[in-house]
């Protein structure tokens, strides 16, 4: 679409979004957010690009394909899986890692990883399928 | 609690992701593809052998107790099942290197394939009612795909059929979950025998109990919801109907005989009664369905309708040799049906038709397809010694010893008229001549091993048969192992107990 | 709430059913989506409604404020309705190619048996390099 306004403030609203989508994220630790919130933001961000600057520059920014990141995503949510394996426990188990650098606590978790990828998964899907209904009329092969 | 009964959803998973990230490479996915399902069989072993020495397996997930995690239960059942899914899932892989063309594979087959049996193995292994509700949309969506993947006029035909009469048997199924929950406010399998039992309104129980047997006999393709079947499962890729063929309405067949050994024991006069009169209907309908068809694959669907009855019958029956002669049936079902399937894509490549009419000449110039034919198709029928023989004379020794004498008749007539479909495609696709026009012109002189790869199709087969000729001249080890997995069945205690501890 | 709740999904679950048996295909999905939205209703209703504490765990005690809420029904219609949004989504997709390819939305299009599958296999593969 060619439209000032929207190519500048897409430029502006990208960096607030996936900014805001890596805040929710990391807030999903102990209150509402999580991984799931946030890539509907970050989807939303290339969404939005991609509706200002069309997909071919939105797969410019974006560098890997929304499908690699789904594959990407479904492996984080296995390794989450099987970390527990190591000390012997079952499938998805929780394990948690808590650390204090600069006086502040910080937990590193298995279910961190869970929501990395469900976080990839939602990203890698809903730009698929946006990419999918934008470049429609397009020859199929351009889609893979 | 035994870690290693999450492998046969995570290897699936793992190859699917694997795939997905090699897509744009054919080669790569298909090493996947095979690798993956190598591997699967590896472990569904490995937890075979740990079933069979130690009893029923339990994974509680996320390390949550039962009844309030998600827990994975292994039975002799459930490891037979994912034993033979696991067979078929490597067959198909290597059939599907030359039998699936490009442009499917980049449209996500392989990923879809191994999506396909995860959903299988999971609806398999769990051990909560809503969790196997879960994992049969997993199944469904992979499937819907495969099925509508190629995007050609039939196909889409076929799919549509396929895909709002599925989602009308989920939501059923879902509702009757709902009502099992109002009524025990628990999903969990072992606690649901547990506390069903205690519910005072046993109308309601019953009820959901029906519920569940038209939604999974929807699935399962049963007398009179199986028009479906016939209708969608000839249009897509060979490969992909064989598994479909094959698999899928056997994980129908395996959650009626879940739900209806575990939960719904309490009112057999009238449920098993109706269950005997389907599986009776089944049969015969089927049987006479595949009678009236003259395609090669349509026939082959309506056998499977005919088949389920078989297994429902055993069901029915409730007596452990008539559970028993259920499961083989299923196993055995799954080979030669799988098998007469594969060998349909390999006489359309050679004559470049399912429709029998335009076929011919396949005896005189392939004699080794025509003895895979025959044994796949013999089997089917249920001719000593191979595999069907044994399934069908346990279930009509079951039938005998409870006198019922009429359903065990039917049971025995099928079977002819079974023999006289097979009889109908050897005659004309394979003894009578040539046919005059419309043959390709490589039919004859396409060798099955050598140039063409044609041997990549037909190699699979040959393990197939293999399989069914062992079934069938060895069959007295699998026919106790399956007596383990119906006593189990019969002896809810066992599961309930595994599950939630011994109280 | 407890019993408006319940005939109110079994009247969506009829209309439902009403609408599965039209000739259209988009009545047909229209009431696949209005049956799995009865379904979920009534997982709501069998999952006791009651006005209580939401199970939250306050900070610095292991157990939520008794008497709390069940919050298994809502997990278990989010699971549903996520699940049934995505396959009708699906079947709505499907609806529209077999529109393009059948120039029909009528069912009785579907009736009809499909032909010789083998052309289109055949077709495909020949072309597949190896």
């Amino acid at each position: 679409m060619k439209s000032l306004i929207l190519h500048t403030t897409t430029r502006l609203m990208m960096a607030v979004l996936v900014l805001f989508s890596i805040f929710l994220f990391f807030r999903g630790h102990d209150e509402p957010g999580g991984g799931f919130i946030g890539g509907l933001v970050g989807a939303g961000a290339f969404t939005l690009y991609a509706i200002a600057f069309g997909t071919e520059a939105t797969r410019k920014i974006l560098k890997v394909h929304p499908i690699t990141l789904i594959a990407y995503g479904l492996l984080s949510l296995v390794i989450s899986g099987i970390i527990p394996f190591f000390t012997g426990e079952p499938f998805l188990t929780g394990k948690w890692l808590m650390m204090e650098i600069g006086g502040s606590e910080i937990k590193l978790s298995s279910p961190l990883i869970f929501d990395i990828g469900v976080f990839l998964c939602v990203v890698g899907f809903i730009v698929a399928v946006i990419f999918a209904l934008e470049e429609e009329e397009l020859p199929a092969n351009t889609n893979h | 609690m035994n870690s290693l009964l999450i492998l046969p959803i995570l290897i699936p998973l793992v190859t699917a992701t694997l795939a997905l990230l090699f897509r744009t490479s054919s080669h790569m996915q298909r090493l996947i593809g095979v690798a993956g399902m190598a591997a699967l069989l590896v472990s569904v072993v490995f937890l075979f052998t740990d079933v069979y020495r130690d009893g029923i397996q339990v994974l509680q997930a996320g390390n949550w107790e039962a009844p309030f995690g998600i827990t994975l239960v292994a039975d002799m059942l459930t490891m037979l099942m994912l034993g033979i899914s696991a067979i078929m899932g490597l067959i198909i892989a290597i059939y599907s290197i030359y039998d699936v063309d490009k442009e499917r594979e980049q449209f996500g087959y392989y990923p879809l394939l191994h999506v396909l049996i995860m959903g299988v193995n999971g609806s398999f292994l769990t051990g909560d009612i809503f969790n196997l509700y879960v994992w049969f949309e997993v199944m469904l969506i992979a499937s819907f795909i495969l099925l509508a993947l190629g995007n050609s006029k039939n196909q889409l035909q076929g799919a549509l059929k396929y895909v709002i009469i599925n989602l009308f048997s989920s939501l059923l199924f879902l509702f009757g979950v709902a009502l099992l929950y109002g009524m025990t406010g628990t999903l969990n399998l072992a606690d649901l025998a547990q506390r069903l039992p205690e519910v005072e309104n046993t109308g309601l129980v019953t009820t959901v109990a029906m519920i569940f047997m038209v939604s999974f006999g929807i699935k399962a393709a049963i007398f009179p919801l199986f028009f479906w079947l016939p209708a969608s499962y000839h249009t897509p890729p060979v490969a992909i109907s064989a598994i479909f063929g094959g698999l899928l309405t056997k994980v129908g067949v395996y959650a009626l005989i879940r739900v209806f050994t575990l939960l719904f024991t309490q009112d057999i006069g009238y449920t098993h009664t109706i269950m005997l009169w389907v599986a009776g209907f089944t049969m015969v309908t089927g049987v006479l369905g595949a009678a009236s068809h003259y395609e090669f694959r349509k026939i082959l669907s309506f056998h499977i309708v005919s088949q389920i009855g078989y297994m429902i019958m055993g069901l029915a029956f409730n007596t452990a040799l008539g559970i028993m002669g259920a499961i083989f049936y299923v196993i055995h079902n799954i080979l030669a049906k799988t098998n007469l399937f594969l060998i349909s894509g390999i006489a359309q490549r050679l004559t470049g038709t399912f429709e029998l009419k335009n076929m011919g000449g396949l005896y005189k110039h392939y004699p080794f397809l025509a003895s895979l034919f025959l044994i796949s198709a013999f089997a089917l029928a249920g001719f000593p010694p191979l595999s069907g023989f044994w399934a069908k004379l346990s279930l009509v020794k079951a039938g005998l010893s409870l006198e019922m004498y009429i359903i065990t008749g039917v049971a025995i007539l099928v079977g002819l008229l079974t023999l006289f479909s097979m009889t109908k495609i050897w005659m004309t696709a394979f003894w009578a001549a040539v046919p005059e026009k419309g043959v390709p012109e490589h039919f004859g002189k396409m060798p099955l091993f050598g140039a063409g790869k044609l041997y990549i199709m037909v190699v699979p087969v040959m393990i197939v048969a293999g399989l069914i000729i062992l079934v069938g001249l060895f069959a007295q080890p699998l026919l106790e192992v399956c007596m383990i997995a119906a006593e189990q069945l019969l002896n809810p205690s066992l599961y309930i107990e595994a599950v939630l501890g011994t109280k | 709430m407890d019993t408006i709740l319940p005939i109110l999904a079994g009247a969506i679950f009829a209309s439902g059913i009403y609408l599965l048996l039209r000739k259209g295909l988009i009545l047909t999905i229209i009431g696949i989506i209005l049956i799995s939205n009865s379904v979920n209703l009534a997982l709501f209703s069998l999952g006791r409604i009651s006005t209580e504490n939401p199970p939250l765990i306050a900070a610095g005690s292991a157990i939520p404020e008794a008497p709390f809420a069940n919050p298994l029904p809502q997990a278990l219609i989010l699971t549903a309705i996520v699940i049934g949004f995505g396959l009708l989504a699906f079947a709505l997709a499907m609806a529209y190619r077999s529109y393009k390819e059948l120039g029909t939305i009528d069912q009785d299009s579907l009736l009809e048996d499909a032909e010789d599958t083998s052309a289109a296999i055949i077709n495909k593969t020949e072309n597949k390099e190896d």
